[in-house]
C-alpha cells in the first residue's frame, strides 16, 4: 500500500471521528441533521476509497447506498419530519455542552488504547479504520443517552451506524459488506418510517421520548 | 453456478418465507390461521426429519447437534403458539382490537418471524445470522406495536431503540471477529463461515476475540433480556399481542442465547483467550437476583412473567458460564423446559386477560372458582415455572445447583438465593391470582386447551422420566459446548 492511498483513508476516516464530535454540540435540530449529512457524505468518499485501494468493486454499493440514502434521503425526509412537528426549538441535552465533549474525549482515548493494543497483529490501515470506527461508534451512543428528542436519538444510532460501516469496509475483504449495509439501511427507514407512521407525533403531540415515560407514569 | 437440490434446511425456510407471503394477501383471518398453523406444523415435521438426516455443511447453512435441539424446539412452540394464536385472535376480532387488515400483516410477520429464527439457528455464516436476528427482531417490533396504544407505541419504540443498540454492538463484534480470523484463514467468504472458524480458532490472535466477545456479549445479551440491557422486555411482553409474548420468551430469546453460545464455542477453542464462563455467570446471577426482587412489585400479569422469563435467562446463563458437562446439560434442559412452561404460562395468561378484560393483577382474583380449567393449568404452570417437583424445571434447576456445588460451592449461595427469593414471589401473587374472591368478568373462555395441556405434559413427563435417547443427545451436546 502506498503512502497516499492510506494518508487519504486514515484522513477521511478521521474526520468522521471530527464530525461525530461536531454532532455532540449541535443544540439545533436542523443543523444536527445537516451535520449528520456531511457525515454520511464522508463516509461514502471513504467507502469508495476503500473500495478503489482494495480493487473491492462491490463495496461501491455501500458508498452509493451511503450516498443516495443516507446523506440524501434520510436528512431530506428528516427535515420533513421536524417542521412537520415544529420542532425547530432547542435539542435539550441531559448533560451541558462541556462535561458531553469531555466524555467523548475520554470514549475515544478508550477506543484508541483498547483498539490500537488488541489489533497489534492486523495492517496498518486496518487498526487505524478499527480504532477510528470504535470511535464513532461510541460517540453515537453517547450521544443516543445525552439526547432526549426522538430524532436526534435517530441521528445518533445513524452515526453509530456510520462507524460499523467504516469497521466494515475497514477490515480488507469482509464478505456480505453489501448485504449487511442494506439490512441496515432497511432498518433505519423502519425507525425513521416508524416515528412518522407509528403516529407518535399524533398520539404525543411531540417526539420527546421522555414525554412518554411521563405519559406512563400517569398511567399508572 | 450450480444447482443445489432443495433439501430439509432450505425446506424449514421455504415453507415459512412463502407462507408469509401468500399470508399477506389472504382476506379471511379465519383461514390465515389455519394456514398459519399448517405451515407452522410442516416446518415442524420437516425440522424433526433433521435428528435423522442432514443435509451436508454448506458455507452459508449448516445443521450440527447443537442447532437442531434449538430448531426443533423453535418450531415445536412455534407450531403450539400458532394454534393458541388462532384462538386468541378470534376473540381479539370480537372485541374489536384488532381488524382485518392488521390480521393479515400479523400473520404474515408471524411466520416472517420463522423464517428469521430458523435462517439465525441454521446460518453457517456469522454476518448471515445477524442479519437473520435483525429481522426477527424488526418483525416482533412490528407487532409489539400492533395494537397502537400509547402503551404498545412506546413498548415497540423502546424495543426498537434498545434492540438496534444491542445488534449494533453484535455487528461490531462479528467485525472483530474477522479480523481476528483474517491472518490465518485468509480474506473472503470463509473468514465468517463458522465451521471453517472453529478448527482455525485456536491461531487467532487472543486479545481480539476478548474484545470481540465482550461487544458480542453486550450486543447479544441485550436481545436475551439479560440486566441491565433487559428493560424493552418487559414492556415488549406486557403491551404485545399475548401469542408474541409466549413466542418472544420461548424462542426468540434463546435465538440469541444461541448466538452467544457459538461464540463461546469459539473463544473456549482458543486457549490463550479469556475464559467467557465468569463473565456469563457475573451477568446471570445479577439477571436472576434482580428479576427475582423485581416479581414482587409487579403489577401487571404479563409484565410479572416477563419478569420471571429474565430470571430463568439468568439462570440459563449461568449454568451455560460454569461450563462443564453436567452444567451444559442442565443449562440445555432448563432452556427447554422454560420454553415450554413459559409458552403454556402465557397461552393461560393471554385466555384469563381476556376473559378479566383486564392484565392487572388486581383485577383477576379467584380464578380456579370462575374459569376452573384455565385458573388450574395456571396454578400448574406457576408451580412448574417456580421449579416444584415433579415438573421438569425442579430437575434442570437442581443440576444447575448440584454442578455448580460441586465446582464453586460459593456461587451456589447466591444462586440458591435467587431462586428463592423468585419461588417466594410467584407463589405470592399466585395465591390471590387463582384463590379467594373472584373479582367480575365470568363469561366463558374460548380457548384452545390443547397447546397448553400439551407443553404442561411433556414438562411434566420430563420431571418423571427422560427418556435415555433425549438425554444421550443432550449430554453429546453439552460435551460439545465444552
Amino acid at each position: 500500500m502506498s503512502g497516499l492511498d492510506f494518508d487519504f483513508a486514515h484522513l477521511l476516516a478521521g474526520s468522521l471521528v471530527l464530525i461525530s464530535f461536531m454532532m455532540l454540540y449541535q443544540d439545533r435540530l436542523t443543523a444536527l441533521i445537516n451535520v449528520f449529512a456531511l457525515q454520511a457524505l464522508v463516509l461514502a468518499m471513504s467507502v469508495a476509497w476503500q473500495a478503489y485501494i482494495q480493487a473491492a468493486p462491490h463495496l461501491y454499493v455501500t458508498a452509493v447506498i451511503a450516498l443516495v440514502f443516507k446523506a440524501l434521503v434520510i436528512p431530506g425526509a428528516l427535515h420533513r419530519i421536524i417542521k412537520r412537528l415544529g420542532v425547530h426549538r432547542e435539542i435539550e441535552t441531559v448533560v451541558g455542552v462541556g462535561p458531553t465533549m469531555l466524555a467523548g474525549i475520554g470514549l475515544v482515548a478508550l477506543a484508541m488504547v483498547v483498539m490500537l493494543r488488541v489489533t497489534a497483529a492486523a495492517d496498518q490501515l486496518a487498526r487505524e479504520d478499527m480504532a477510528f470506527a470504535l470511535s464513532v461508534l461510541l460517540l453515537g451512543l453517547l450521544m443516543m443517552v445525552t439526547r432526549r428528542n426522538a430524532v436526534s436519538l435517530i441521528i445518533g444510532f445513524m452515526s453509530l451506524e456510520n462507524g460499523l460501516v467504516l469497521a466494515a469496509t475497514g477490515a480488507k475483504g469482509m464478505p456480505l459488506v453489501v448485504e449487511i449495509s442494506v439490512a441496515f439501511s432497511v432498518l433505519i427507514a423502519f425507525i425513521v418510517v416508524g416515528v412518522f407512521l407509528f403516529r407518535i407525533r399524533e398520539r404525543f403531540d411531540t417526539v420527546d421520548v421522555s414525554a412518554l415515560d411521563r405519559f406512563r407514569e400517569a398511567q399508572k | 453456478m450450480s444447482f443445489v437440490p432443495i433439501n430439509a434446511i432450505h425446506l424449514i425456510l421455504i415453507i415459512p418465507l412463502a407462507t408469509a407471503a401468500v399470508l399477506a394477501l389472504l382476506p379471511s383471518y379465519r383461514l390465515s390461521a389455519r394456514i398459519n398453523s399448517a405451515a407452522a406444523l410442516a416446518t415442524l415435521v420437516v425440522a424433526s426429519s433433521l435428528f435423522i438426516r442432514r443435509p451436508a455443511v454448506g458455507l452459508y447453512l449448516q445443521v450440527d447437534d447443537l442447532s437442531v435441539v434449538f430448531i426443533v424446539l423453535n418450531t415445536l412452540v412455534g407450531f403450539t403458539t400458532s394454534l393458541f394464536s388462532g384462538g386468541y385472535i378470534a376473540h381479539e376480532i370480537e372485541i374489536g382490537r384488532l381488524t382485518q387488515v392488521r390480521l393479515r400483516f400479523y400473520h404474515a410477520m408471524y411466520q416472517l418471524l420463522m423464517f428469521g429464527m430458523n435462517l439465525a439457528l441454521v446460518s453457517n455464516n456469522l454476518g448471515l445470522m445477524w442479519v437473520a436476528i435483525e429481522l426477527a427482531t424488526l418483525t416482533t417490533v412490528v407487532m409489539v406495536g400492533i395494537y397502537r396504544t400509547h402503551e404498545a407505541l412506546e413498548a415497540a419504540w423502546k424495543y426498537f431503540i434498545l434492540g438496534s443498540v444491542g445488534i449494533a454492538l453484535a455487528l461490531f463484534g462479528t467485525i472483530l471477529v474477522y479480523v481476528a480470523a483474517r491472518p490465518v484463514v485468509g480474506e473472503g467468504l470463509n473468514g465468517m463461515v463458522w465451521t471453517v472458524l472453529i478448527e482455525k480458532v485456536a491461531g487467532f490472535d487472543p486479545a481480539l476475540l476478548n474484545v470481540a466477545f465482550v461487544f458480542l456479549l453486550l450486543g447479544y445479551g441485550t436481545k436475551v433480556g439479560l440486566a441491565p440491557l433487559h428493560a424493552w422486555l418487559p414492556d415488549a411482553h406486557a403491551e404485545g399481542p399475548t401469542p408474541i409474548s409466549a413466542v418472544l420468551s420461548g424462542l426468540l430469546l434463546n435465538v440469541a442465547l444461541y448466538a452467544i453460545l457459538r461464540f463461546k464455542m469459539l473463544l473456549a477453542a482458543n486457549h490463550a483467550a479469556l475464559a467467557p464462563g465468569p463473565l456469563m455467570v457475573t451477568m446471570g446471577l445479577v439477571s436472576l437476583i434482580f428479576a427475582a426482587f423485581m416479581l414482587y412489585r409487579r403489577r401487571d400479569i404479563k409484565r410479572m412473567f416477563a419478569y420471571s422469563s429474565i430470571e430463568h435467562m439468568g439462570v440459563i446463563v449461568f449454568a451455560f458460564g460454569m461450563g462443564g458437562p453436567l452444567a451444559n446439560f442442565a443449562g440445555l434442559l432448563h432452556m427447554t423446559m422454560h420454553s415450554l412452561t413459559k409458552s403454556a404460562i402465557f397461552f393461560s395468561v393471554g385466555h384469563i386477560a381476556q376473559v378479566k378484560g383486564t392484565q392487572q393483577i388486581a383485577g383477576i382474583r379467584g380464578l380456579t372458582v370462575t374459569h376452573p380449567i384455565l385458573g388450574w393449568t395456571l396454578v400448574v404452570g406457576v408451580m412448574a415455572i417456580a421449579g416444584l417437583p415433579p415438573f421438569g424445571i425442579f430437575t434442570s434447576e437442581f443440576l444447575v445447583i448440584s454442578s455448580t456445588f460441586a465446582r464453586q460451592p460459593l456461587l451456589a449461595i447466591p444462586l440458591v438465593f435467587g431462586l428463592l427469593v423468585a419461588f417466594g414471589a410467584l407463589l405470592l401473587r399466585l395465591q390471590g391470582l387463582a384463590f379467594g374472591e373472584p373479582t367480575p368478568g365470568t363469561a366463558k373462555a374460548h380457548a384452545s386447551y390443547l397447546p397448553m395441556f400439551g407443553h404442561l405434559g411433556l414438562v411434566l413427563a420430563a420431571g418423571l422420566y427422560f427418556p435415555p435417547l433425549i438425554t444421550s443427545w443432550f449430554q453429546h451436546v453439552a460435551r460439545m459446548l465444552g
